[in-house]
C-alpha cells in the first residue's frame, strides 16, 4: 500500500510516495535521493543512519516514513550554515575524526544532539551527580555516543573532535 | 630520494581532500549513484549448509506487483564460468554452507524484492555437513601453499631435539575464533547491462577496480575493456572489499537479464556474514624451548585452521614465526580443514593478526617462565637477520619501539609479578607484545600526469580509497615528486578506465601506487623538461625493486595496554593502549596517526568482544549482525595513542615509506591478554577475554 505523505528535508519541502513499510532511511536515500544518512545494519545497531528531527537524534531505520508525514528532517548534509560548517562536522575535520567517512554523518548528527541533551541536563549512565549541571566530559561523551559505531575505530579522534565543539 | 627535492608536502598532516564532503555525507559512495528508477536485487541464501537445490518455486514471488525477474538456476546456468566455485553463482544446485546465493529477485523498489525474496520457495537435497574446527570425521590437509604464496611449512634444524634439551620448555595452545570484518558500509553494488554492443557498467564499493574488472572479465567470459568499475569512495573494507564476491556477479545476472536498467545490490548486515569473507578460526599449538637466560633455541608453531570446501583460503597464521625471533631450530606448520562454511577470505593483517596473538601470548609465558621482563626476553631474542632467508634486515626497529614504548608508558613502575596491584574493584595491570607486518610493494600499478592549460597536473591511478586517506597522501607524494604545490595537483582514482592499480591491500597502496606516482612525475620531468606545455603527458609504472632479493623488509612495533579486570564479574576494561611503529617515512601523520590507532582499536575489538558463534546444527553463525557480533564501541575504547619512529627505509621504495593499515591490529590482542594475566594471574588463550574467563 502507497501513501503520499511530506517531509522537510534539510530545509526543503518534498512530496513523496511511499510504501507503508518504507523506513525514513529508505524513504529519504532512494525516493528523495538524499544520501547523507547511510545505512550500515538496518536495525537500529550502528547508528549510522542517525538524522535530528526537532534537535533529537532519531535511527532513521527505526521509524517508519509514514509515521513523520509532516516532520522536519536534519541530515548531516544541512547542518551547517550555507558554506560554513556546522562547529561539530568542523571539529571532525580538524581532529580527522573519521576514516572511512560512512558512519560519519550518523556521528555529526548524534553529537549535535547528544551535545543538546548535555545542555538539557539529561543524565547518563556515567553521570556522577545526577543533582550538579551535567557536563560533556570525555566519559560522558564516549558513553552517549556508543550507539555509533565506526569499523575504523575512530573514537578516541571523536572524543577530542565533541570536546572541542562542545560549548 | 622524494621529500628532498619537492614542496614538503609529503610529511605534513595534510587535511584530507575528500573530508569536507565526507563530513556533509555528499561524498558518494557505491550505492548513492542516482539513476532513473532503479530495479532492486534481493539474493535468496540457502538454509541448509551442505546439499543441493532440489527445486525452486518462485510462482508466488513472480505474483507480486513490482516484481520483474526472478533468478535461479536453472534460468542462468552456463552463462558465467563455474571453476571458482565462489563465482560460480547459480550454475548448478550444489550448496556448499549455509547463507550461499541459491535464487534472487528483482523488482522497483527495495521493499517489494525483499518481500518476494522471503516468497522463493526452496526445497533441497540434504547432505551430512561439518563447520567445526577439529573436524571429527575429515581429514585435516597440508594446503600447496599459504595467502601470499609463502610456504605451508618450513623446518630448520631438528627442533624436536633443541626442544627436549631446553631447560626452559612452552608448550600451549592458543585459539582464535571467527572473525568478521564488518565495514560500516555494506557490499553494496549498482550494475547497468548494454547490449550491442555487450558493455557492463559497475558501481562498486571495493579495495580495487582493476581486480574487480579482471575477475568479472574472467567469469562473464567479457573483454575487460568491455568492462568499467567506479568506486570513488569506499566505506571501509579490511579485506573483505579486496575482491569481488558472489554478490557482484549476482548484480551483474540480474542486470544482464534486464538489460539497458540500473540494477541496484545493497547486501544486508546478515547476509555479509555468509558472503563476503571472515577471518577464519585458527588454533595454534605453539613450543618454545630456552634456556633460563631467555634465550630460544627451539621454536615450532603449528597452525590447524578453518577453509571451505567451496574455495580454499590459507591464513599463514604461522608465518611470523618463521621471522620474529632467533632460534637455531625452527618448523612451522599450516593444516586446513576444508568444511561446509562460507568462504573466508583477507581480514587486516590477515597471518600477523591470529598468528602474533599466539607467539607474543606464549613470549609472555616464556618471560615468567625464565623470571624475565617480557620485554627484554624479546631484546635477547633479536636476530641480527631474517632468521629463514638468511638477508639482511632493510631495517629491523623493533628494539627501538620496544624501549621508546616502555619510556612513554611507564613500563618500569609495574610490579613484577601478577595479580599486584588491585585499585578498589578492578584488578590492574599491563603487557607488552610485538607487532610485525610485511612492506610489501605490489607489482602491476601505473600513473599517468598530463599538465592542464591551467597550470594543474592530473594524476591518474586507479588506487582505492577505503578510508586510509589515499586520495591526499598520493596528492602529496605527486606534489613533491612534481615539485609543485599540492593545489596543483588534481587526483584522479577509483575507476578503473584510469591506469591500472593492485588492490588496496596488504599495505601495500603507498608503496605500489606512490612508487608508480613518483616514476610518473620523473618521466614527465625528463620528457618534458622545466616547462611542459600544456597538454605534456608521462605515464609509468611501479618500478621493480632489485633490493628486494638483497634484505628482508617489515614493519615493526610495540604494543603496552593497560587493564583492570573487575574481581566480581570478571568484566574487562583497557583504559590506555599505547603503540610506537617503525614503517618508514610517514607521508602523513594525520591519516597515519588515524590508521594506526584504528588498527589498534579493532585489535582491542578483536582481544575482548569479536567472536562469530556457530551452531554445529545448522551451520550458521547464530550472531550474525552488529547487537550480537559486538565491534568496540566508544565507550569500549579509552586513550589510544601512536608514535612512529622517525625513519626513512633507503631500501624499500623511492618513497622510504611503508603503508600502515595492518600494523595497528598486530599484536595489540596478546598486548592486553597479556596485561590481563599481569592483573589476575589468570592466563586466556582462546580470544576473546570474555568475562567467564577470569571467574571461577
Amino acid at each position: 500500500m502507497d501513501s503520499t505523505i511530506t517531509l522537510t528535508v534539510d530545509g526543503e519541502r518534498r512530496e513523496l510516495t511511499v510504501d507503508t513499510r518504507t523506513t525514513l532511511l529508505d524513504a529519504l536515500r532512494d525516493r528523495l535521493g538524499v544520501y547523507a544518512p547511510k545505512k550500515g545494519c538496518d536495525h537500529g545497531q550502528c547508528g549510522s543512519c542517525t538524522v535530528l528531527m526537532e534537535d533529537r537524534r532519531v535511527l532513521a531505520c527505526l521509524s517508519l516514513a509514514v509515521a513523520h508525514d509532516g516532520a522536519r528532517v536534519t541530515t548531516a548534509a544541512g547542518l551547517g550554515d550555507g558554506d560554513e560548517l556546522h562547529p561539530v562536522a568542523g571539529a571532525f575535520l580538524d581532529e580527522d575524526a573519521f576514516q572511512c567517512g560512512y558512519c560519519t554523518p550518523g556521528q555529526i548528527c548524534s553529537a549535535v544532539g547528544m551535545l543538546s541533551e548535555v545542555a538539557s541536563g539529561w543524565l547518563s549512565h556515567v553521570t556522577e551527580d545526577p543533582e550538579g549541571p551535567v557536563e560533556a566530559t570525555d566519559a560522558e561523551i564516549r558513553e552517549r555516543m556508543s550507539g555509533n559505531l565506526c569499523r575504523c575505530g575512530a573514537y578516541p579522534h571523536i572524543v577530542a573532535a565533541i570536546r572541542r565543539a562542545a560549548p | 630520494m622524494i621529500g628532498t627535492e619537492g614542496s614538503g608536502a609529503v610529511g605534513a598532516p595534510m587535511e584530507r581532500i575528500e573530508g569536507r564532503a565526507k563530513v556533509t555525507g555528499t561524498a558518494p559512495y557505491a550505492y548513492e549513484h542516482d539513476f532513473p528508477d532503479p530495479l532492486h536485487v534481493h539474493p535468496v541464501l540457502s538454509t541448509v549448509p551442505r546439499g543441493r537445490v532440489r527445486s525452486v518455486d518462485v510462482s508466488a514471488a513472480q505474483g507480486l506487483t513490482g516484481v520483474r525477474a526472478t533468478l535461479t538456476a536453472p534460468d542462468v546456468a552456463g552463462t558465467v564460468g563455474a571453476e571458482d566455485r565462489e563465482f560460480a553463482v547459480l550454475q548448478d544446485g550444489e550448496v556448499f554452507f549455509r547463507g550461499q546465493i541459491v535464487a534472487a529477485v528483482v523488482a522497483d523498489t527495495p521493499e517489494i524484492a525483499r518481500q518476494a525474496a522471503t516468497l522463493v520457495r526452496v526445497d533441497y537435497e540434504v547432505d551430512d555437513h561439518e563447520v567445526e574446527l577439529p573436524p571429527a570425521r575429515r581429514e585435516l590437509y597440508r594446503p600447496e601453499e599459504v595467502n601470499t604464496g609463502a610456504e605451508a611449512d618450513t623446518a630448520r634444524g631438528d627442533a624436536d631435539a633443541v626442544l627436549a634439551d631446553s631447560t626452559v620448555r612452552i608448550d600451549r595452545t592458543y585459539r582464535t575464533p571467527r572473525e568478521y570484518n564488518n565495514p560500516m558500509e555494506p557490499h553494496c553494488s549498482i550494475a547497468v547491462w548494454e547490449t550491442d554492443p555487450e558493455r557492463l557498467v559497475l558501481y562498486d564499493s571495493t579495495q580495487g577496480v582493476h581486480v574487480v574488472r579482471r575477475t568479472l572479465a574472467e567469469v562473464l567470459g567479457l573483454d575487460a575493456e568491455r568492462i568499467r568499475v567506479i568506486s570513488p569512495h569506499v566505506g571501509g573494507g579490511f579485506g573483505s572489499k579486496g575482491s569481488p564476491h558472489a554478490h557482484n556477479v549476482l548484480v551483474v545476472l540480474a542486470a544482464r537479464a534486464l538489460p539497458g536498467r540500473a540494477v541496484k545490490l545493497a547486501l544486508t548486515r546478515r547476509q555479509m556474514f555468509s558472503l563476503v569473507g571472515y577471518r577464519p578460526n585458527t588454533i595454534q599449538r605453539i613450543r618454545i624451548g630456552a634456556e633460563e637466560d631467555g634465550r630460544i633455541g627451539a621454536l615450532v608453531h603449528d597452525v590447524v585452521e578453518t577453509s571451505s570446501l567451496a574455495k580454499e583460503y590459507a591464513e599463514q597464521s604461522g608465518v611470523c614465526s618463521r621471522m620474529m625471533y632467533t632460534a637455531r631450530a625452527r618448523r612451522t606448520t599450516h593444516r586446513l580443514a576444508a568444511l561446509d562454511v562460507p568462504i573466508p577470505f583477507w581480514m587486516r593483517a590477515p597471518g600477523e593478526a591470529p598468528g602474533m596473538f599466539a607467539l607474543e601470548t606464549a613470549m609472555d609465558e616464556l618471560a615468567y617462565a625464565c623470571g624475565l621482563d617480557p620485554i627484554e626476553l624479546r631484546l635477547r631474542n633479536e636476530p641480527g637477520r631474517d632468521p629463514e632467508s638468511g638477508l639482511p634486515w632493510s631495517g629491523r626497529h623493533l628494539a627501538r619501539c620496544l624501549r621508546q614504548g616502555a619510556e612513554r608508558f611507564g613500563w618500569d613502575t609495574r610490579p613484577e609479578l601478577p595479580r599486584g596491584h588491585r585499585d578498589g574493584d578492578w584488578w590492574v595491570g599491563t603487557g607488552v607484545a610485538s607487532a610485525v607486518y610485511p612492506r610489501l610493494t605490489l607489482p602491476g600499478s601505473e600513473a599517468e600526469i598530463v599538465l592542464e592549460r591551467d597550470g594543474s597536473h592530473t594524476v591518474s591511478i586507479g588506487a582505492a580509497d577505503i578510508g586510509t586517506g589515499t586520495w591526499t597522501a598520493l596528492t602529496q607524494i605527486a606534489a613533491d615528486a612534481l615539485g609543485c604545490g599540492p593545489d596543483r595537483v588534481r587526483l584522479r582514482i577509483g575507476d578503473s578506465r584510469l591506469p591500472t592499480a593492485s588492490v588496496a591491500g596488504g599495505s601495500s597502496g603507498i608503496s605500489s601506487w606512490g612508487s608508480a606516482v613518483v616514476a610518473a612525475a620523473r618521466a614527465f620531468r625528463d620528457a618534458h623538461g622545466d616547462r611542459p606545455a600544456p597538454g605534456a603527458r608521462s605515464r609509468a609504472e611501479t618500478p621493480e625493486n632489485p633490493e628486494r632479493e638483497e634484505y628482508a623488509m617489515y614493519s615493526f612495533g610495540s604494543q603496552f595496554a593497560e587493564v583492570r579486570v573487575n574481581a566480581d564479574t570478571g568484566e574487562v576494561r583497557v583504559p590506555r593502549i599505547l603503540g610506537v611503529f617503525s614503517a618508514g617515512r610517514i607521508i602523513n601523520p594525520r591519516t597515519a596517526r588515524s590508521q594506526l590507532t584504528g588498527g589498534m582499536v579493532m585489535g582491542l575489538s578483536m582481544a575482548l568482544h569479536e567472536e562469530g558463534v556457530v551452531d554445529p546444527r545448522f551451520g550458521h553463525v547464530v550472531n550474525g549482525d552488529l547487537a550480537g557480533y559486538h565491534v568496540a564501541a566508544n565507550a569500549d575504547v579509552g586513550r589510544v595513542e601512536a608514535e612512529w619512529l622517525d625513519e626513512v627505509d633507503p631500501h624499500v621504495n623511492a618513497l622510504g615509506a611503508a603503508g600502515v593499515g595492518e600494523i595497528g591490529i598486530v599484536g595489540t590482542a596478546a598486548a592486553i591478554a597479556n596485561a590481563a594475566f599481569h592483573a589476575t594471574g589468570v592466563r586466556v588463550r582462546d580470544l576473546p577475554l570474555t568475562p567467564d574467563r577470569f571467574l571461577g
